[in-house]
């Protein structure tokens, strides 16, 4: 029987659909996204200096706000620990109540980027500024982006879950693994972004 | 905000006969296309069998049609630039103004590397792949056809922008500061951007499945050292693109961010700094040549033991050479700019390891060599592009080396003599191995052989043509003309250029060759059957099942026990039987959610070029409700009974046993004979 | 794994032999992967409030440390909070079905630095290299 023979060999029987292939090629397109936050942070490297004449980092970071969003995207990472750990025992309320939690907790450090950005922008210190100020824009922005987007999946995960009651495992557990190799290494570039843009250029 | 952004109907160049005329042929071929897909009532088999097929073989087979169609596209750009240069002297000023010289050769390059050698390499990989591994399918079926109709749908955007709009004169890489808004104000370059972004995540995605794919489906027995060095080029091919297509990826976005939202990454003013821009497109560039070239060398690691019959020379330093230019492809970027301003020492540190990427690949040509040296070499068509690749190659290799070194690449920097040089590797190398390839395993995905006599036909005007179009443009190089240049006042040049231009002649013949071969192949292909599935007597497992294969690939998932493993399997005796105990087979469903979201990102790329913002939003919220839709799917695969499985395997054999009573010949050789 | 149809619709994929892990069946995971635990997380916060808070006062309370000395401070803690959060959060160890994740981070990180400083290292040398125009050099 088929089931047999994939589980004689696992890496070498053929997987259709979900599998420990779908983490590991999840895993592996985040790798390219490293590699596209190392090509921004190039950028940034490049054009840190280039106020033309406008504001420096020193002029517009505000360090006690970025680290609330450091601490509501922390806290983030580990309420979603939380709910993995509680979708290994098959609980599927507390993972959407800790998916839930995370789902705020990402949605706060995302309203916190928006209004930093509306403000900076009002002020004049937008991305057309200079160099300086499209790379941070840049830079920021795509990881904000890439937090928008989990938290669309968050959600979308969220609503199936409760809408179709599935079993945790198979699919959804991959689902809800994958989502947290992109939460957590969210909150891995996100040390880099406050660590080299925010305190090194204040 | 008007309904249409910017598109008016000014934007069709009706005033353009040339352009005009170009538009009117490319419309009457779909028409065409269109029109007999509908009188043979074939629209629903289209839609089953293949827009919505998740099958590898399949979509390899799109990919290369993709490929061929815009090899004419980019081949008739390059015709159009010789005639253009060989009567453009003094007072002639040709037949194509600038600006529209300037858009045909930045699509030449666009066309022929994304569009043209991309996708081929794409559909060889798809096709042989799975197979040589001895698995049912790639690990992510569905991404694999995202992948494809991405590709499919930037190669209609490219070819619209003939249409309606413009192309970019920037020229393939669209340096800034000529891309941007100050100097590009139209959508042009927007065209430009949007088609490779949007195939640029197909490729990488392909890049991830296949890595994947390669990683975990092989089959029982088979460990890396035993795997054919096709598949060894094709994971190394794939690594690079991983690494490689996010720079790509974000250049072009900060590209876009400059144009769309006034930002400074590239402009002139406020900090900008184009140099950056040059650096970053180049540190995928580079990358980029080898991601083309590697699958090519693989390809000829397959043509060559097998039409030589004998082992590859050297496995073991042919595997190692792969790793060594992947890695080594990381640090040689530099040389494409040597003259932008870096000092000594930088440009010393990249000319010295540029030459020594050279390295790894002499390796391999003598690797090729002492495989044929004493073999019972059959010159067939794929052999012929094979040992065309490998003078053509070489000496392109060696004009490489030449530019490696700093002081002579000042002289030659953006010469006729780069072109040479480019077209020389390309052409001798990815081309004719994409075209060997193509030879090669076209029995495979369709059950007969294509005819041999005008394939080497069309090698010989390939070969001939080549050497006719490109050695002048070494000359050239020397005797100090430029690249991208539409007129020119300098006398010598003149005798080379007419003689370049009879050498692209030559090429058309070649292509013109290679269509006939296709008629000619298909009226004839009863002729031309691959009855066993082994129409070469090869040394993998591909040719181990029927031509075309089943759709499940492997009736039964193969065991391996060596290197080469066919021809090992042959010698120990162990042929296909009847009456095996099949058991069932889990398959993908085909699914129309590719083809949805591909078409969904074309909307949002047309509606971006001319800034239709209420379309492109559009288009970014239907691919993503289709995907989301998508993953709401629980029927999403299937079982093929057993039953089945026998009687589709049943077949095949009855097909063999009867074809071997009538049909004499080498096709047969079995173990021992 | 999806509801199947065909003729064998019995075939849950369930039962994988990863039924060891005493959670719900089948749990594909990273492979190999430990599922950590909540002392895994707990600790795992707990160093990052302390790195991510060290970093953030060595920038906003004066120290008498060199501005160099503190920046290469700063990096340093953001290097080591980052492997707690591989280790901690994203559980990678050393175990032999997680080789090929690890290799392919390895990689990754490969690439970025030959990517980074090769760019820094270009972009520097040609700014030195360019001739003074009126109006400021640009600053590397």
């Amino acid at each position: 029987m088929p089931d047999q023979v994939l589980t004689a060999h696992p890496e070498h029987g053929e997987h259709h659909g979900p599998g420990p292939n779908t983490v590991f090629g999840f895993w592996l397109y985040l790798m390219t996204d490293c590699i596209l936050f190392a090509t921004i942070f190039a950028a940034f490297a490049v054009s840190r200096h280039q106020y033309a004449g406008g504001p420096t980092g020193h002029d517009i970071f505000d360090l006690k706000y970025v680290g609330v969003e450091t601490a509501l995207l922390l806290i983030s990472s580990v309420t979603y620990g939380f709910a993995m750990l509680s979708a290994f025992k098959g609980d599927r309320s507390l993972v959407m109540l800790w998916l839930g939690i995370t789902f705020l907790f990402g949605l706060g450090f995302v309203g916190m980027e928006i209004n930093e950005f509306s403000h900076l922008v009002a002020e004049g210190h937008g991305p057309d500024r200079s160099a300086f100020l499209s790379s941070f824009f840049t830079l920021v922005a795509t990881h904000g982006t890439h937090v928008t987007l989990g938290l669309v999946w968050m959600m979308t995960l969220m609503l199936q879950l409760a809408i179709k009651k599935p079993p945790l495992e198979g699919v959804y557990m991959n689902r809800l693994m994958c989502l947290s190799l992109f939460w957590h290494f969210l909150d891995i570039v996100w040390i880099c972004v406050f660590t080299f843009v925010y305190l090194m250029g204040v | 905000m008007p309904f249409l952004g910017r598109l008016t109907w000014a934007d069709i160049p009706f005033d353009n006969p040339i352009e005009m005329g170009a538009v009117v042929f490319m419309g009457l071929v779909v028409a065409a296309v269109l029109g007999v897909v509908t009188y043979y009532r074939a629209w629903g088999y289209l839609w089953k069998e293949w827009i919505t097929s998740v099958d590898h073989k399949r979509i390899g087979v799109m990919y290369i049609v993709l490929a061929l169609v815009m090899l004419l596209r980019g081949f008739s750009d390059a015709i159009m630039m010789r005639t253009q240069q060989a009567m453009a002297f003094d007072n002639h000023p040709g037949y194509l103004p600038p600006g529209h010289y300037d858009q045909i050769f930045s699509a030449h390059g666009v066309i022929m590397i994304f569009f043209m050698a991309m996708p081929f390499m794409i559909g060889l990989m798809n096709i042989a792949v799975p197979l040589q591994i001895g698995a049912r399918d790639v690990a992510f079926p569905f991404l694999n056809s995202i992948s494809f109709w991405l590709t499919a749908v930037s190669v209609g955007l490219v070819n619209l922008s003939l249409a309606i709009g413009e192309f970019a004169k920037t020229g393939w890489l669209a340096y800034p500061p000529l891309s941007e808004l100050q100097f590009s104000p139209g959508v042009g370059v927007d065209y430009y951007i949007w088609s490779l972004q949007i195939s640029g995540i197909g490729t990488l995605l392909t890049g991830i499945n296949f890595f994947v794919t390669i990683l975990k489906m092989r089959c029982p027995g088979m460990t890396y050292m035993k795997m054919p060095v096709f598949v060894w080029t094709a994971l190394c091919t794939n690594v690079l693109i991983m690494a490689a297509f996010p720079i790509l990826t974000v250049t072009l976005a900060l590209l876009t961010l400059d144009r769309y939202l006034g930002m400074h990454f590239f402009t002139n003013d406020l900090g900008g700094n184009q140099m950056m821009y040059v650096n970053l497109i180049w540190a995928w560039g580079h990358p980029e040549v080898y991601i083309l070239i590697l699958p090519a060398f693989g390809v000829f690691s397959e043509v060559v033991p097998t039409f030589s019959r004998k082992p590859l020379f050297g496995y073991a330093s042919m595997v190692m050479a792969t790793v060594a230019i992947t890695f080594l492809s990381f640090v040689v970027w530099l040389h494409h700019f040597f003259t932008m301003g870096s000092g000594a020492d930088v440009n010393a540190f990249f000319g010295i390891t540029t030459m020594i990427i050279a390295i790894p690949t002499g390796v391999k040509i003598f690797n090729w060599l002492f495989t044929i040296f004493r073999g019972r070499v059959e010159f067939s068509t794929p052999i012929l592009w094979t040992l065309g690749f490998m003078v053509t190659f070489t000496i392109g290799g060696m004009t490489g080396v030449m530019l490696a070194v700093p002081g002579a690449d000042f002289v030659l920097h953006n010469s006729l003599f780069l072109i040479a040089h480019f077209h020389n590797v390309i052409i001798g190398g990815v081309v004719f191995g994409y075209l060997a390839g193509l030879a090669y395993w076209f029995p495979k995905a369709f059950g007969f052989k294509l005819n041999e006599t005008w394939g080497k036909r069309a090698f010989w005007f390939w070969l001939v043509g080549f050497y006719v179009a490109f050695m002048p443009l070494y000359v050239l190089g020397f005797l100090g003309m430029t690249r991208r240049m539409n007129h020119y006042d300098n006398p010598a040049w003149t005798p080379w250029l007419e003689i370049a231009c009879a050498g692209a002649l030559l090429i058309m013949c070649g292509i013109i060759c290679q269509v006939v071969q296709i008629y000619v192949s298909i009226r004839d292909r009863k002729n031309n059957i691959d009855l066993t599935g082994d129409p070469w007597n090869g040394r993998t497992l591909e040719w181990s099942v029927s031509s075309p294969p089943p759709f499940y690939n492997f009736a039964k998932t193969p065991v391996v026990h060596a290197l080469d493993a066919l021809e090992d399997l042959k010698t120990r005796g162990i042929v296909q039987q009847r009456d095996e105990a099949y058991e069932d087979i889990h398959m993908p469903r085909n699914t129309p959610a590719g083809f949805m979201i591909a078409v969904a990102a074309a909307v949002m790329g047309f509606a971006l070029i001319w800034h239709i913002w209420w379309m492109a939003a559009l288009g970014v919220l239907a691919g993503i409700a289709t995907l989301i839709w998508r993953t709401c799917d629980d029927d999403i695969d299937y079982w093929v009974p057993a039953s089945e499985v026998a009687r589709i395997e049943g077949e095949h054999l009855e097909r063999v046993e009867a074809g071997r009573a009538t049909v004499p010949g080498r096709l047969f050789e079995v173990a021992g004979e | 794994m999806a509801d199947l149809h065909g003729a064998h619709g019995g075939h849950g994929h369930g039962a994988h032999g990863h039924a060891a892990h005493g959670h719900g069946a089948s749990g594909r995971t990273l492979e190999g992967a430990s599922h950590g635990s909540v002392q895994s997380y707990v600790i795992g916060f707990i160093l990052s409030v302390i790195l991510t808070g060290v970093a953030f006062g060595l920038m906003m309370v004066p120290t008498g440390l060199s501005h160099d000395t503190t920046l290469l401070l700063i990096a340093l803690l953001a290097v080591v909070q980052i492997f707690v959060h591989l280790v901690c959060f994203l559980h990678m160890n050393t175990h032999s079905e997680q080789r090929w994740n690890v290799v392919a981070f390895g990689f990754a990180v490969l690439t970025l630095a030959i990517l980074i400083i090769g760019s820094l290292w270009i972009m520097h040398n040609i700014s030195v290299n360019m001739m003074v125009h009126s109006g400021p050099m640009p600053e590397m």
